[in-house]
């Protein structure tokens, strides 16, 4: 009682003291440990260099940010949301690497009536069925990546494939996502152990089925070992290799020149022609001395969001802030961004390939855009 | 599915057994003769990989590395045993499973504070990134081939150790009866911490020869941790024969049930059921192996007490 009593007090004290310096709370919630946590390390930097561009104000309004290592486990992320909303009352809670750790924490959360952006996974059930008005998309739908490479093979009349990923939902969402727009003959569809670190009996496999093509989607460490055995096995004379989220700012650092002229295709690239992603990518450079990876520039899209949605609602009102979003025309990375109608991007999906810039470093660059403004495939199913 | 498909799968088997023996040969010696729970033997396998990507990041020669990376992980495996095993020996087995572990999480952790959390650049030594024909037309990566020696010289050199120097007697004595060992006036103390660190080393050997095939990164050490162990059940607890020969069979069957189960499934079942059920069904195999060879020898192939 005497804890209930001084919370009371508390409470009254800020309210009456903050009348006019409003304080909004985010929770950011990213893998910090383990094998994965250097996408988390890449989120964190982008998002406090964000806050560094907003002078620490999030649409004028003074703001914290509380950073959540959810350890890549569901249950943790469920108990580190709950936390979140119930000890440090958060008013958004956003990030999340992880497909099965969004849908974890998606309910509880959106329930709760907090908003809840995603700077990363996109999984299909919330883009379309289970969709929740309190929920955002900064990133995108985990088809809309691999659906810009199936149309690009199909385009570019490859007339055999060879694809592989981890035996886990977003494996599968990827392929199926691929196949919706590639219509070649499929020469084999293999699901590997998620977090397998030889590929070389696959490989061996792939060489005798013969494809034109080979198209991938290995994200993390798995990309790092798959691209280099591909490599070793001398792989490239027998079939050509395309990927999603397998060569990126991640990678690239432990590649180096073995991933040079490998394709992918992303909503993102660091060398895309706008103000805020020139400014983004060059303070990044300076700062942590690497190349951002996708995964830092959509959480810095992410504060940016936040940012945009308090300055013109006033407001860091649930209900007010998520119309700003839903209207979209959000300034991110990728330029003004649109909003579909289940609150997910609606985005040009680029062909990047990995190259060497001015200094010798290996990035990706634009090579071409294989959908202009693609919606996602699942939204006429969101009904709120 | 031609024979030449499958001539290559059973060497990626064996390359992939052979790594499993270095990793396992340390463990089943700590597990075996030192009753010891050391679940930390994963990070022996980070520790040699790093050592040796630092030192042929910073030498630019692969074979330097290598070379001095040995007796890095051979001192890592000291000093831990002298600093913090020594004192564990004594507690019950759950003790040492929360130690240990703690171990793996401190490793971890020192790795990335002192490497960052980012995936080591390594890559194959110019001499061996080329191709072998095992066969006339089937050319098989020769770096690998190389692994694959390395492993089988390695075992020759365990076998030799064991069986045919007074090192190894005092070894084969001290797993049958420690107590009877150290009556004789051996000194137990210094032949287990011996033993502790050689299978550091080997572990090491494994990491290192890895590197230039994977990811080096924190924690890289912890799948190949599962794997050893039911290589260590399988050949019989404290046998380094068993887990040599555990090793090679697990190696073959998680390779070959990994390519050719999905395949042969589809014979049986539609497509889509096959390439759901194949991977599964195929990252089982090991385990189910394990309990059938746990039901009809249940110190496993090759028990070293008996």
């Amino acid at each position: 009682m005497k804890r209930f009593i001084t919370v009371c007090a508390i409470s009254a004290a800020m309210t009456a003291g903050t009348a006019f310096a409003e304080t909004v709370k985010v929770g950011y919630m990213t893998t910090l440990s383990g094998g994965a946590g250097i996408i988390g390390k890449q989120m964190q930097n982008a998002v406090n260099l964000a806050m560094e561009h907003k002078g620490g104000k999030l649409g004028g309004m003074d703001a914290e940010i509380i950073f959540a290592d959810d350890q890549r486990k569901p249950d943790v992320a469920k108990q580190l949301a709950n936390r979140l909303m119930k000890s440090d009352r958060v008013d958004v809670v956003a990030g999340v690497i992880w497909s099965n750790l969004l849908m974890a924490i998606h309910k509880p959360v959106t329930r709760n009536g907090t908003l809840l952006i995603s700077s990363n996974a996109g999984p299909s059930p919330i883009a379309g069925a289970q969709c929740n008005k309190n929920f955002i998309s900064m990133s995108w739908q985990n088809d809309q990546t691999p659906e810009g490479m199936g149309k690009h093979m199909q385009d570019a009349g490859i007339k055999s494939v060879y694809l592989m990923a981890p035996n886990y939902q977003a494996g599968k969402d990827m392929l199926a996502g691929f196949k919706r727009y590639y219509k070649g003959s499929i020469k084999g569809e293999v699901y590997t152990k998620l977090g397998q670190s030889d590929f070389q009996a696959e490989l061996s496999a792939l060489r005798a089925a013969g494809a034109q093509a080979t198209m991938i989607f290995q994200p993390g460490g798995m990309g790092i070992n798959f691209v280099k055995q591909w490599k070793q096995a001398g792989m490239d004379s027998v079939s050509k290799l395309y990927t999603v989220f397998s060569v990126d700012g991640v990678s690239l650092p432990a590649l180096k020149d073995a991933a040079i002229g490998i394709l992918g295709t992303q909503t993102w690239s660091p060398d895309l022609d706008n103000a805020i992603n020139k400014k983004f990518v060059g303070d990044y450079k300076a700062k942590f001395g690497a190349y951002p990876s996708f995964y830092a520039a959509q959480a810095y899209d992410t504060i940016l969001a936040i940012d945009h949605a308090i300055a013109k609602s006033g407001s860091k009102d649930t209900a007010k802030m998520r119309s700003i979003l839903a209207a979209g025309n959000i300034p991110t990375t990728r330029g003004n961004l649109k909003m579909n109608t289940n609150q997910f991007p609606i985005q040009n999906i680029y062909l990047r390939e990995a190259v060497k810039d001015a200094d010798g470093v290996v990035t990706t660059r634009v090579t071409g855009t294989v959908f202009t403004d693609h919606a996602d495939s699942y939204a006429s199913q969101c009904k709120f | 599915m031609t024979f030449t498909l499958i001539l290559e799968q059973t060497f990626n088997g064996l390359q992939a057994g052979v790594t499993l023996f270095l990793v396992a040969a340390g463990l089943t010696l700590i597990l075996g003769i030192m009753d010891f729970v050391f679940l930390a033997h994963g990070s022996q396998v980070m520790i040699g990989a790093y050592a040796a990507a630092a030192i042929t990041l910073a030498t630019g020669n692969f074979y330097l590395g290598v070379l001095l990376a040995i007796p890095v992980t051979f001192a890592s495996g000291y000093l831990l045993e002298y600093l913090i095993i020594r004192h564990l020996y004594r507690r019950d087995h759950m003790e040492q499973v929360l130690a240990t572990f703690g171990l793996i999480l401190f490793f971890n952790e020192a790795i990335r504070v002192s490497f960052g959390p980012a995936a080591l650049f390594s890559d194959l030594p110019p001499s061996l990134s080329g191709f072998v024909e095992i066969l006339p037309a089937t050319p098989y990566p020769a770096y690998r081939l190389g692994v694959i020696i390395v492993g089988l010289l390695c075992a020759v050199g365990i076998h030799l150790l064991v069986s045919r120097t007074r090192i190894g007697a005092m070894v084969r004595a001290g797993a049958n009866n420690p107590e009877m060992t150290a009556a004789l006036g051996i000194n137990i103390k210094i032949l287990f911490r011996f033993i502790f660190a050689t299978g550091a080393c080997l572990a090491g050997v494994a990491g290192m020869m890895l590197g230039p095939l994977t990811a080096v990164q924190p924690g890289m050490g912890e799948p190949l941790l599962i794997l050893s162990l039911v290589v260590i059940i399988i050949g019989g607890i404290g046998s380094v024969r068993g887990a040599f020969v555990a090793a090679i069979i697990v190696g073959l069957v998680d390779t070959l049930g990994r390519v050719f189960l999905p395949a042969i499934l589809r014979l049986f079942v539609e497509q889509a059921t096959a390439d759901g059920a194949g991977p599964a069904l195929a990252s089982m195999l090991v385990y189910i192996l394990m309990a059938v060879v746990l039901i009809f020898r249940p110190t496993g192939l090759f028990p070293a007490k008996g």
